[in-house]
């Protein structure tokens, strides 16, 4: 595909949890519980609050259609008063603000002078207040990683919302975290580039050495528009492998929905909004569902027939469009004349329900089925999607589905949802603070420079670069440790160890390093890094492990252990002369069970060969 | 550059429009058209002139004048503070229409009559206002009220409540109600507290009340005694409780139920009547170690003081003599306890038997600032110091009891 000739537009949003020791408006830990660990929970109701200008903003009009919804909300012995939103948030945590602006530096940006705190209204039960704080610290900078680089419009430090256990149940112990949000320009071209650029700044972002790993510490928002169509924002890229699938399947979309409204323009097709109460019609049918509805509403698209069952995405039609809309009100969904006969709707009774409404062949009938004021709801917003195929491609929020499909959210939001946060002072970023900011070295840079200057594997530097434990590696070797043993500890020995089973994310730096250390002071063998480990997991100190696994051996106790392998093989010796001491090897290091490195029994063994032949 | 002007940005090689708030500590805050607010340097910013900021429109509110009609009486507070549009500041100005929009439910409940004697942060409340805002309840309820309720600041909510308890003898329910979280926020605890406030001000109920969250959870409200009732947390939305007896009842939310406690004074009970005066030369003065009996004498010339002691009612033997000269001189002096929870009782130790004897008077179960603001009343219906001690001692509010309950 021409994507220049399709007039592609991409950006994206890259939300990174921090991680602080603190989080960023209460003095909790960042620090993630299971739900079992629960130690209360409570119950609130949210509600859309007017705006300063006397407008209620039209996401969280949106939000507020599914009236009476009360959230329960699971506490934890990490959690406190402010995020049960019963006490004024505590003064933005330095730290986040110091680490947030770090990556400012990073990427070339400029600071604003004074940081203020906003409340970005948010009603769908992720924030206990109905807000997200959020704050806008660093403007316009540049990443090189695509021709022509991509533009970072800015930076905002916001507060992460709290997770979602199920339905209007959320758990405290998320929400509060420190969260980078870095949106860049509309600047890339390709699907590709969007994935180039998201990876880049994930890359540019580890490399601080600060952030949260493991699922879920990062997400992609995609804002998509092509020539034609609109901005669509799509919500939560987890899987950086996906996103340029999801832009291919936005652009997709797009073209499809242009095309019906063309379609629909020129078959001169319009929407009905009379609305006709069928419930009578199916009160013997075969389908589950409109049986057991206590009323089933109508309406006709006028000249839509057989465009609402057409794909616009990889399992996804208009009526799944329209469905999406209608769910806000409550409903389960809908059915469209498109897809039926189906579902238990049998042929006879398509034939009475386009009878009943006086629906022409070429029109689409819409079916709601629930209480009544659910169901007038879900068919005033069906009509209203219905209308807006008329102009093609609606500006939206949307949610990722597995494979890479999309859902509708919420239209975008406006700027009517966002008034200062009152409770937090503002933060004056002084000329000299910024300029004392160091930036770290990137990833990237330090991959090459473990391989080129260190001398290791290509493919080891790069790994152990992008490792958690890669702090952990560059202490290790301005103590000593070797590259090679430490890269091959923290990344290849410690891999293995995991896929045995072994707990390996319980073992503490201190000990990985105190091990390291030992082998190198010749006090155990590298060979015994692994046993050494698998013992520490399970409660052992270094010490004890050492002193169980690998004690150490005396010159006298090898020399023995050498003479009585060789004098038991003394034929086979004689025979082969030096070449013996490749098999001979691997019997001694068998017997002393890695208590000795491999380099010194070959000296013992070289030696006492030679006074044996 | 004024609040509301549109301005060009131009910082960081980028021009982002916006429009200008205020200055802060030297710098320019703007909001920008993103919505965010930031500060920059004066010098980066120019001003569009042809733009002009959009005013607010906000529309009027119908009521329905055949539901039965309640009055709104705002002293100020955050139950139905609004955002100032040009500087994002949150106020408190307001009308009935402020509030029936900050808490649309209102509107299907009663018709509103609303009321502005003052609109002040409640850290600045004055016996002065107390009179204006006494006067105030007493005409909505000559003028034939349901009920009432007054929207009040919460520092000082439970002084007001009092002062209005001893000052309005009343048929119908006086509500005083609030917000822990300002009614800016989706969260606010306003749109229930003031709900139920409605349904209890439309209830059963013939005293002054304080109706807020009774838990943290958005579930149902406390009806709390005026003359009984303290705020005992700092921010959380179930701040106010009931000291010394059980709340006088629940109202259930969102059904609305109230559940009224036998004991309470019913609807009609009572003959609206105004006590106005007040004696505003009272003290109330926290005892503390080591405090030098002149800090004491400081209260010569009030014609009362009410000391919150410790325990059972106590102050050091050191400052006892300084309690005698104001009682000889003529003050009154109340003694309460700084445990709030219980009866003061100066029977039992020596130092007790002393300061009764220097002419203190037993505040009995009464709260430090409910005997205050006692006392500022009393004295202003009754100049007859003996009389003053024996009404100190006598329950005219539901303020103290005979008995101490148990089981609380
Ligand atoms: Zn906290």
């Amino acid at each position: 595909m021409d994507y220049e000739d399709i007039g592609l537009m991409a950006g994206i949003e890259i939300h990174q949890q921090l991680d602080t020791k603190e989080k960023l408006f209460c003095r909790c830990p960042t620090k993630l519980r299971d739900v079992s660990e629960k130690n209360g929970e409570f119950k609130r109701y949210l509600r859309a609050t007017e705006s300063e200008m006397g407008e209620i903003d039209r996401a969280a009009k949106e939000e507020m259609k599914k009236q009476d919804r009360i959230y329960t909300y699971y506490e934890y012995d990490t959690t406190c008063l402010v995020e049960n939103d019963e006490e004024p948030p505590a003064p933005m945590n330095p730290e986040a603000v110091e680490l947030a602006l770090t990556m400012a530096k990073m990427m070339d940006m400029s600071p604003v002078g004074q940081v203020h705190v906003m409340r970005k209204l948010v009603i769908d039960g992720s924030n206990t207040s109905g807000f997200q704080r959020t704050s806008l610290v660093a403007l316009n900078g540049r990443i090189p990683c695509i021709p022509g680089g991509a533009g970072i419009e800015s930076i905002c430090l916001e507060e992460e919302a709290a997770q979602r256990v199920e339905g209007d149940l959320f758990s405290l112990d998320r929400l509060g975290i420190p969260l980078a949000e870095i949106t860049t320009a509309p600047d890339m071209k390709t699907p590709e580039q969007v994935k180039e650029v998201a990876a880049y700044i994930g890359m540019l972002l580890r490399s601080t050495g600060r952030v949260k790993r493991g699922i879920g510490t990062i997400r992609q928002d995609v804002n998509i528009s092509i020539r034609g169509g609109a901005r669509v924002e799509i919500k939560g890229v987890q899987d950086l492998n996906l996103i340029d699938e999801v832009v291919r399947r936005e652009i997709l979309r797009q073209q499809n929905l242009l095309f019906i409204r063309d379609e629909l323009i020129k078959r001169e097709a319009s929407v009905s909004d009379e609305i006709f109460d069928v419930t009578e019609l199916f009160k013997d049918t075969g389908s589950a569902i409109l049986k057991k509805a206590k009323s089933i509403l109508a309406v006709r698209l006028l000249g839509f027939n057989g465009l609402v069952g057409k794909e616009i995405q990889p399992g996804r039609r208009l009526g799944s469009e329209m469905s999406d809309y209608a769910k806000k009100c409550g409903v389960g969904g809908l059915f469209h004349t498109d897809e039926l006969p189906a579902y238990g709707v049998s042929e006879e009774e398509v034939i009475k329900l386009r009878g009943f409404t006086n629906a022409n062949p070429g029109d689409c009938v819409i079916l709601v089925a629930d209480t009544k004021k659910r169901a007038q709801c879900a068919i005033g917003q069906i009509l209203m999607r219905a209308e807006m195929a008329f102009s093609g491609v609606p500006e939206e929020t949307r949610k990722m589905l597995e494979e890479g499909s999309t859902s509708y959210m919420r239209p975008l939001p406006g700027a009517a949802r966002m008034y200062p946060e009152t409770d937090v002072l503002p933060v004056d970023i002084t000329d000299e603070y910024w300029e004392e900011l160091r930036i770290p070295e990137l990833i990237t840079e330090k991959e090459k420079r473990f391989a080129e200057e260190m001398g290791l594997d290509p493919a080891l530097a790069k790994n152990i670069a992008y490792s958690v434990r890669r702090p952990l590696f560059e202490i290790a070797v301005s103590k000593g440790v070797k590259p090679n043993l430490a890269a091959r500890t923290l990344y290849s020995t410690l891999r293995e160890l995991k896929r045995d089973g072994v707990d390996t994310v319980s073992l503490s730096d201190a000990d990985i390093l105190e091990i390291m250390l030992a082998v190198e002071a010749e006090k155990a063998a590298k060979e015994a890094v692994p046993d050494l480990l698998r013992a520490v997991s399970k409660g052992d100190s270094v010490a004890s492990a050492i002193e169980k696994i690998a004690p150490s051996v005396s010159e006298e106790e090898l020399s023995e252990v050498v003479s009585a392998v060789i004098n038991e093989r003394i034929d086979f010796v004689k025979e082969q002369g030096m070449r013996a001491l490749g098999p001979l090897m691997g019997v001694v290091m068998k017997e002393m069970r890695g208590r000795v490195d491999g380099k010194v029994i070959s000296e013992a063994l070289k030696n006492e060969l030679k006074k044996v032949l | 550059m004024e609040t509301g002007e549109r301005v060009l940005c131009k910082y960081a090689g980028t021009q982002l429009k916006g429009t200008y708030i205020t200055e802060r500590n030297g710098k320019a805050v703007i909001k920008l058209d993103s919505g965010y607010n930031i500060g920059v340097l004066h010098s980066t910013l120019e001003v569009i002139p042809k733009e002009k900021p959009a005013a607010p429109s906000p529309k009027k509110i119908e009521q329905n004048e055949k539901l039965p009609k309640l009055s709104i009486i705002s002293t100020g507070g955050t139950i139905a503070s609004k955002i100032d549009y040009r500087t994002g500041a949150v106020t408190s100005q307001f009308e009935a229409d402020d509030i029936l929009r900050a808490i649309p439910g209102l509107k299907d409940i009663a018709h509103f009559n609303a009321h502005v004697p003052a609109t002040i942060l409640s850290e600045n409340m004055t016996p002065a206002i107390w009179k204006t805002l006494a006067r105030t309840i007493f005409d909505e309820i000559n003028s034939g009220t349901e009920g009432i309720i007054v929207t009040h600041g919460t520092d000082t909510m439970a002084y007001s409540a009092a002062a209005v308890s001893f000052m309005v003898q009343t048929p119908v329910p006086i509500i005083f109600a609030g917000s822990q979280r300002s009614a800016d926020r989706p969260s606010s605890d306003n749109v229930m507290n003031g709900m139920c406030s409605a349904a209890a001000a439309l209830s059963d109920l013939g005293e002054v009340a304080v109706v807020m969250h009774a838990t943290t959870n958005d579930d149902y409200c406390a009806v709390h005694r005026g003359t009984r009732v303290r705020k005992m947390h700092t921010s959380r939305r179930d701040a106010f409780k009931s000291m010394n007896i059980k709340p006088l009842g629940i109202v259930d939310y969102p059904s609305l139920d109230v559940k009224l406690e036998d004991s309470v004074v019913r609807r009609g009970e009572n003959k609206a009547a105004l006590f106005d005066n007040l004696e505003e030369n009272v003290g109330l003065l926290y005892f503390y170690p080591g405090m030098k009996p002149e800090v004491i004498s400081a209260f010569s010339g009030y014609k009362g003081l009410v000391i919150a002691g410790t325990g059972l009612g106590h102050t050091s033997s050191a400052c006892i003599g300084a309690v005698r000269d104001l009682t000889k001189a003529g003050t009154v002096v109340v003694m309460t306890s700084q445990c709030l929870n219980g009866r003061v009782c100066d029977r039992v130790y020596d130092t007790g038997r002393d300061l009764l004897d220097a002419g203190i008077i037993e505040g009995e179960d009464m709260l430090p600032e409910v005997a205050f603001v006692k006392l500022m009343w009393v004295l202003g219906q009754e100049k007859d110091t003996e009389k003053v001690k024996a009404l100190m001692k006598t329950d005219l509010r539901g303020e103290t009891g005979r008995c101490t309950p148990h089981g609380l």
